[in-house]
């Protein structure tokens, strides 16, 4: 008899969402993390801590920048190892809370590395060395995602540092360079720009964060020069040599020409991510990952019977939220039930100064796809709360059908953006029209009614501006 | 008052119509009484009284579509079937305006703001409009199609035709001859519009997406009824007496096409995503045509059956469809269908697969025809036999073979009992 009825390779958004959702269904699980905590990348060195710090760095910024002009006059002093302290605890707080939440569920942590060992087999490596087999009816492969390396950059997180090495730097860089201006660049540089560095961002492509929007990712590329990142875009990295106290990097334009070397204190690489599959033991059920790793699924099912996979090993956006919602989705199948993940509704956020939030289709994809669709945008700088806040950069942009007006895409950039796309979510789940937001009642004075200006502006009818 | 719900409608059915209220508000009604007939995709069903009292409201009205869970309408104590201590018209009369002006909007889901508006200024009815949204909801798009299918279509009333003398038609239009000077017919009689029933629009659906998905062919041959007509001449009656069921084609059609399907088991197969999985069960869907259109009823296990187990299956199936009393679980899970479209009198058709499954056969009418035997011309009851296969799952050889097999066990039904 099989020791589980699922056992999940993996503790992450993926891993441990499946684990809750399958003991609350009654299955026998087991999940396999060989970190000391549960939470994968996202709780521990991802999206969890680098928010903390860029809430930190955001109050610090605020206060040196902007209290003056609200009429209170202070000289902040940064007190790093607080700081990071501060968000080392509330890490330490929320990992906790989800082995509560395992106990709860009765869901066991098996803490070890896992591999799959044939078919219906998980081997356990744990922190020792010691070795265990066990059994179960199904598999769930969430073992997620780690930094792409770049060749020619050699990470030691001392001098050249990736996003894990990132969120624990022992001091503010005098200066910092981060090769690849995707949100994990944009979000980590803007934490040590506002607590003092000087920061330059160096970028491949000749667009930052590729994929979003493109207005919105102009004017996003906008505010943050204006707050003192540099960028370097269409410029190629070749190589890095780190010195004890800085490192020398060569970059040169992907056009060709003369290559140049740049020096600062630290490099941050975050060129991306790649999906976690070696070492996996997929060659034991027969899985061929793709030339990237990325593990093929339908439905979540592997070319494997019984062994599944969600999250980062396979295809699409590398997000928590996805991988969650397909974690559960999985088990659902799994249990029999109508498990379903609706990727055109997965939101997207950057958690910069402003923010950015988008949903669905960006303008470019709807261009692509030759679809008539209709635009209604609303400035922050016709909203009075974020007006009478000193906090009116950006826009909402809604994207409707024009035959239909069914909302196709949403893009936002504004202060706490990230708390409002939600609502745009709900509404495109139920296949919404921009005129349903539109006739909705919003609070005033809030940032929300631009959500519902903007809805307005597909059919025209914007009033307040 | 108790609520009535709509119950569970079964497996894959998500929701259902209103087909017929059998009382009206106000009425009196006993316990087990038939209130309302739902229909669903698939099957009718009959919603009864949950206790003797009054029908005291209707929420969903005939045409209205409902989910399971969903309020139908409430009866309430108090009535005239109770012995009349009490004049039994006031109760009536009290509960009754109660429920009379139910707003025609509260008959569906909640409208979104913008279907509200629609429905509104364009005097929609909302529970006529097909809902693409979320478990139904009618989105805006919907809304604008029904809008536009309300204006478009109806020409303008044609006017009395006393003021549409000849003299009128060429004085406008002189080119044109008046040959046919007769005042068009108004458009009521010349077209109608009905709405589709559930189950009519269930089987366009599926019948768009076979062919959509499966790459459907179809392959023929005919077959000689003379050595199982001369069986059914010889056995009818004995057989009939024996098992109280008549001995028709159909049962050993279905035997033919059991023993064809074991040795050609990928017409029994279906596609699911990059797999296929072969079925080791026979499960024979039998297309029976009723009133309200095609259904296929699903013998189970015909292989364990005997001939008149399979001939009773059929006869009560049939019946059952006829009566509109299939149950969801007669109609669930065939894995492959024959269609005889031979009693309404087809020589030859190609029949549509039955999704997901990957074969189909077509019977058709048994006509005299003359075909040459060892060098003779001679007159045999002829019947032509196609099968649409799934070109996908099932390759030419196999189809033929197939179809061979069946025709063999047909002009020779010793086969069947031999096993060969």
């Amino acid at each position: 008899m099989a020791d589980y009825d699922l056992i999940i390779i993996g503790g992450g958004p993926g891993g441990y969402n499946g684990a809750i959702r399958a003991g609350q269904l009654g299955l026998k699980v087991a999940c396999v993390e060989m970190r000391e905590t549960l939470g994968g990348t996202c709780l521990n060195v991802g999206c969890i801590p680098s928010k903390s710090l860029l809430h930190a760095s955001e109050m610090f910024d605020l206060a040196n920048k902007d209290f003056a002009g609200l009429g209170i006059e202070v000289t902040p002093k940064l007190n790093l190892p607080t700081m990071m302290k501060q968000k080392t605890d509330s890490v330490g707080q929320l990992t906790k809370g989800i082995e509560f939440l395992f106990k709860k569920n009765k869901v066991d942590w098996l803490k070890g590395a896992g591999r799959l060992a044939g078919p219906g087999k998980v081997e356990v490596i744990a922190a020792d060395g010691s070795k265990a087999i066990l059994e179960a009816k199904s598999i769930i492969i969430a073992s997620g995602s780690r930094p792409s390396p770049l060749p020619g950059v050699a990470v030691d997180q001392q001098r050249i540092v990736d996003s894990t090495g990132a969120l624990a730097l022992p001091e503010v860089p005098g200066s910092m360079i981060v090769i690849g201006a995707g949100v994990i660049g944009l979000e980590l540089g803007s934490v040590w720009r506002r607590l003092g560095a000087k920061v330059t961002v160096v970028e491949f492509l000749d667009r930052i964060t590729p994929g979003l929007d493109q207005e919105t990712a102009k004017t996003l590329q906008r505010s943050l020069t204006r707050q003192g990142m540099a960028f370097k875009l269409s410029a190629k990295v070749t190589g890095a040599t780190a010195r004890p106290d800085g490192v020398d990097l060569t970059v040169e334009p992907v056009a060709g020409g003369a290559s140049e070397t740049l020096s600062a204190d630290y490099v941050l690489l975050a060129i991306g991510r790649q999906p976690v599959t070696d070492h996996l033991g997929l060659e034991t059920v027969g899985i061929v990952p793709d030339k990237r790793g990325f593990i093929e699924t339908d439905h979540f099912a592997t070319s494997a019977p019984g062994v599944y996979a969600v999250g980062d090993v396979t295809h699409g956006l590398m997000l928590a939220h996805k991988a969650e919602d397909e974690a559960v989705a999985c088990v659902e199948i799994i249990t029999g039930r109508a498990g379903h993940v609706n990727y055109d509704v997965i939101p997207n956020v950057i958690y910069t100064f402003p923010e950015v939030a988008c949903v669905g289709k960006t303008e470019e994809e709807l261009k692509a796809e030759g679809v008539a669709y209709k635009v209604g945008k609303f400035a922050f700088t016709a909203n009075s709360r974020a007006k009478v806040n000193h906090e009116a950069e950006g826009f909402v942009k809604v994207l409707a059908d024009a035959a239909t007006d069914r909302i196709l895409g949403v893009h936002m950039i504004g202060p706490d953006v990230s708390e409002m796309i939600g609502e745009y979510c709900v509404a495109m789940e139920f296949s919404a029209a921009s005129e349903d937001v539109a006739r909705t009642c919003h609070p005033h004075p809030t940032r929300s009614e631009a959500l519902r200006q903007a809805a307005m502006g597909v059919e025209g009818w914007t009033m307040q501006s | 008052m108790t609520d009535i719900m709509t119950p569970a409608l079964g497996e894959s059915v998500t929701e259902a119509t209103v087909a017929r209220w059998a009382k009206k508000a106000g009425d009196a009604v006993k316990r087990d009484e038939v209130l309302v007939e739902l229909e669903t995709d698939k099957v009718s069903l009959e919603v009864v009284a949950p206790e003797d009292g009054v029908l005291s409201e209707i929420d969903a009205e005939e045409g209205a579509t409902v989910l399971p869970g969903q309020r139908l309408g409430r009866v309430g104590a108090g009535s005239g079937v109770q012995p009349t201590l009490t004049a039994p018209a006031p109760v009536a009369a009290a509960s009754t305006p109660a429920a009379a002006p139910t707003p025609a909007l509260a008959k569906t889901l909640p409208l979104s703001p913008s279907v509200q508006r629609i429905v509104t200024e364009n005097d929609l009815d909302p529970a006529a409009i097909v809902g693409a949204g979320k478990d139904g909801r009618i989105t805006k798009g919907d809304a604008i199609a029904a809008m536009e299918a309300k204006s478009s279509p109806a020409p303008a009333p044609t006017p009395a035709p006393v003021v549409t003398p000849v003299a009128a038609v060429a004085a406008l239009a002189p080119s044109l001859q008046p040959i046919a000077p007769a005042v068009p017919r108004a458009p009521a009689a010349r077209e109608e519009r009905v709405r589709m029933t559930r189950l009519r629009q269930t089987i366009a659906r599926r019948v768009k997406e076979a062919q959509q998905t499966a790459a459907m062919l179809t392959t023929f041959n005919e077959v000689d009824m003379t050595a199982v007509m001369a069986l059914r001449n010889q056995y009818k009656d004995s057989f009939e007496k024996r098992h109280g069921v008549k001995l028709g084609f159909m049962g050993l059609f279905v035997k033919a096409c059991v023993a064809a399907l074991k040795e050609v088991p990928t017409v029994n197969a279906e596609i699911d995503g990059q797999d296929l999985i072969y079925k080791n069960h026979y499960d024979i869907g039998v297309a029976v045509g009723t009133e309200r259109g095609l259904v296929v009823p699903v013998v189970r296990d015909a292989d364990a059956m005997s001939l008149a187990e399979i001939e009773a299956s059929i006869a009560a199936l049939g019946k059952k469809a006829r009566d509109g009393a299939l149950a969801m679980d007669d109609l669930q899970g065939g894995t492959f269908t024959i269609s005889n479209g031979g009693v309404y009198g087809s020589l030859m058709s190609t029949p549509i697969l039955n999704a997901p499954q990957s074969g189909i056969l077509g019977m058709h009418k048994i006509q005299d025809r003359p075909v040459a035997m060892n060098g003779q011309v001679v007159i045999r009851p002829m019947m032509y036999l196609a099968l649409s296969y799934d070109h996908r799952v099932v390759d030419g050889q196999g189809a033929v073979t197939f179809l061979v097999k069946v025709k063999d066990n047909i002009e020779d039904p010793r086969r069947l009992l031999l096993e060969i």
